[in-house]
């Protein structure tokens, strides 16, 4: 059977010589049927906000007794926006050191554990796995609700063990200082069992005899580590990075529920900063501009990741 | 290969240690669900149980959480029916079929770029957008919203699950008269219903997890259960035990998922990251 093919022009046809062409045209208006819902919602739901979006961006909009005045300020939001603005660009760097720390974390963590646990000798692999995939399944409000408990300042959990050491108490989503720490902590708590998990499968699948191989080299084990494993892993390596990557520029619902971007913009986030200029300030046209930078400036780095990814994947079978 | 008996203690401390670092701090939340108001704040290990927030969460009249249930079944029900169907007949288009190149460049180029962009840069449009047009707060903005939302995940799925079909049995439908239509609804529909059915759990879970739509485009008849958590969360004087069962009560879903469906979790969250 060949393998799950992506595009198979003519390839279900291979083997019809010719049709009458009252059956072509219905093919052609079953092809343009089954596409049609789809296309309608992205262009709808997706396409058309983005144009309004950057159509909004020019404007200042007020807000009048349910009513709303547009008034064309050109790019006055831009220059807003990279000029006086504080407060966006702290999410800007926030939402960077997130991305980076986290996401860091959680890929060495998931990795070594994964190698420590390496051929799944464990018992109780389904059970594992369950709870693993447990923080990914529930609804990420749900996350942050846990940690805003358990970090409280007066009735936490983190306080209160804490309390029982002789230390504390901690304000860890209050105090400037470690309010970004404690969010990050939670969100390597939250994703790194999925890289785990990712990492773990990426082994497995490694093939056994290049390690046995590599053993009877009387490699050290850092040295196979470092020239045998690392290498093969680097597909599922790419893979679980980007895809860690993009999610935490995605990052709101722990960090509107544990801190709001608060103490001051400790917290700040991108998203967060949109949200806020939107729907708490009313300021339409002043969130449409943030909103058409952070969604040009993610989608830059985006097709920038995908087109070395595949370079890359090009490179690798082109030597093998 | 066997492993010598201090690699297989490591990995099993390892697993089992870390499998305690993610149970233990949500058992000890979810505990609350079971604990009287007065035992949660003064931190007592040993408590009597009650059900009683369970009883206030659901039956008083100060709360709205069975609404909230109801909502976020309604939306994640619809969203999800549509999701499914419009994705499985695209993904057999696109997978089977004689598409122009170009549009199938653009719908799925558009759909994975779409799906790795944050949501918030678009829930101020969609905002504007059903107000606009009077249906904000409805059924059906949040429906809508969800069902482009979970769009590409699940079509790029379904794409996978279409593709490992067998070729042969389709060219063969295709020899005997069969349109591209009835090749679809009498071959490729009922042979992929497994699929389908993962991709239903997972659509599912994504819409009642779903929070920043949620908190932007519901009014107070049609608010979901993530966003009254949060309410829940931000009150001045927090109702611990209350929240703690709402909490409990709304990761069910997720629970029956990872009992039933675990296999296509990592897949569906992985959606579109492979090519």
């Amino acid at each position: 059977m060949p393998a799950a093919a992506g595009v198979t022009r003519g390839g279900i046809d291979a083997m019809i010589s010719n049709e009458p062409s009252y059956k072509e045209r219905r093919n052609k208006r079953w092809i343009a049927i089954s596409l049609l819902p789809a296309v309608a919602l992205f262009i709808v739901l997706t396409a058309f906000p983005v144009v309004n979006l950057l159509a909004l961006s020019f404007f200042h909009v007020e807000w009048r007794e349910a009513t709303s005045a547009f008034s064309f300020v050109g790019l006055d939001n831009y220059h807003r926006l990279f000029s006086t603005e504080k407060v966006f660009w702290d999410g800007v760097r926030n939402t960077a050191f997130f991305a980076v720390t986290a996401v860091s974390c959680q890929m060495v963590l998931g990795f070594s554990m994964a190698l420590a646990v390496r051929t799944a000798g464990s018992y109780g692999r389904a059970v594992l796995t369950g709870i693993f995939l447990l923080p990914i399944v529930v609804p990420p409000i749900v996350i942050g609700t846990m940690w805003r408990l358990i970090m409280g300042r007066e009735f936490g959990l983190a306080n209160m063990l804490l309390g029982l050491l002789g230390l504390g108490p901690v304000d860890w989503l209050g105090n400037p200082d470690i309010a970004l720490a404690s969010v990050i902590f939670v969100d390597i708590w939250h994703w790194t069992p999925f890289v785990f998990l990712l990492m773990l499968a990426g082994l497995e699948s490694l093939d056994g005899e290049v390690i046995e191989a590599a053993r009877m080299d009387t490699r050290s084990r850092w040295q196979q580590i470092r020239h045998v494993v690392l290498p093969m892993m680097m597909p599922t390596i790419v893979v679980t990075l980007m895809f860690r990557v993009i999610l935490s520029f995605k990052v709101f619902d722990e960090v509107y529920l544990l801190t709001s971007g608060g103490p001051g913009t400790a917290t700040e986030v991108v998203n967060f900063s949109i949200y806020r200029t939107f729907f708490r300030q009313d300021q339409v046209g002043y969130g449409s501009a943030m909103s058409i930078v952070t969604l040009f400036a993610i989608s830059v780095v985006i097709i920038l990741a995908r087109g070395f990814a595949q370079r890359r994947a090009a490179r690798r079978s082109a030597v093998s | 290969m066997t492993l010598r008996l201090g690699s297989r203690i490591l990995a099993n401390t390892v697993v089992w240690g870390y499998a305690l670092v993610i149970l233990g701090p949500t058992l000890w939340v979810l505990s609350n669900a079971f604990k009287f108001k007065i035992d949660i704040i003064t931190g007592a290990t040993i408590s009597p149980f009650t059900w009683i927030n369970f009883n206030e969460l659901l039956f008083s009249r100060q709360s709205d959480f069975l609404a909230n249930l109801l909502n976020s079944a309604v939306i994640g029900i619809a969203s999800t029916a549509i999701v499914i169907v419009v994705a499985t007949m695209a993904a057999f288009t696109l997978t089977c079929l004689d598409v122009r190149p170009w549009v199938r460049w653009a719908l799925l180029g558009w759909a994975l770029l779409f799906h790795m962009l944050p949501t918030l840069t678009f829930v101020g449009s969609w905002y504007l957008m059903f107000s606009s047009v009077g249906l904000h707060g409805t059924y059906f903005a949040v429906i809508m919203t969800h069902a482009v939302h979970n769009l590409p995940m699940a079509l790029f799925l379904m794409m996978s699950f279409v593709g490992a079909l067998p070729r042969e049995l389709i060219q063969a439908a295709r020899m005997d008269g069969c349109s591209y239509g009835q090749v679809f609804w009498r071959i490729a529909f009922p042979l992929v219903r497994g699929g389908m059915i993962a991709a239903t759990a997972l659509t599912f879970i994504f819409s009642w997890s779903d929070f920043a739509i949620s908190l932007t485009l519901t009014s107070r008849d049609t608010m979901t259960v993530p966003v009254a958590i949060a309410t829940f969360a931000q009150e001045y004087d927090i109702r611990y035990g209350e929240m703690a069962a709402g909490t409990l009560l709304s990761i069910v879903p997720a629970l029956l998922l990872i009992l039933l469906g675990q296999n296509f979790i990592v897949r569906g969250l992985l959606a579109g990251a492979v090519k």
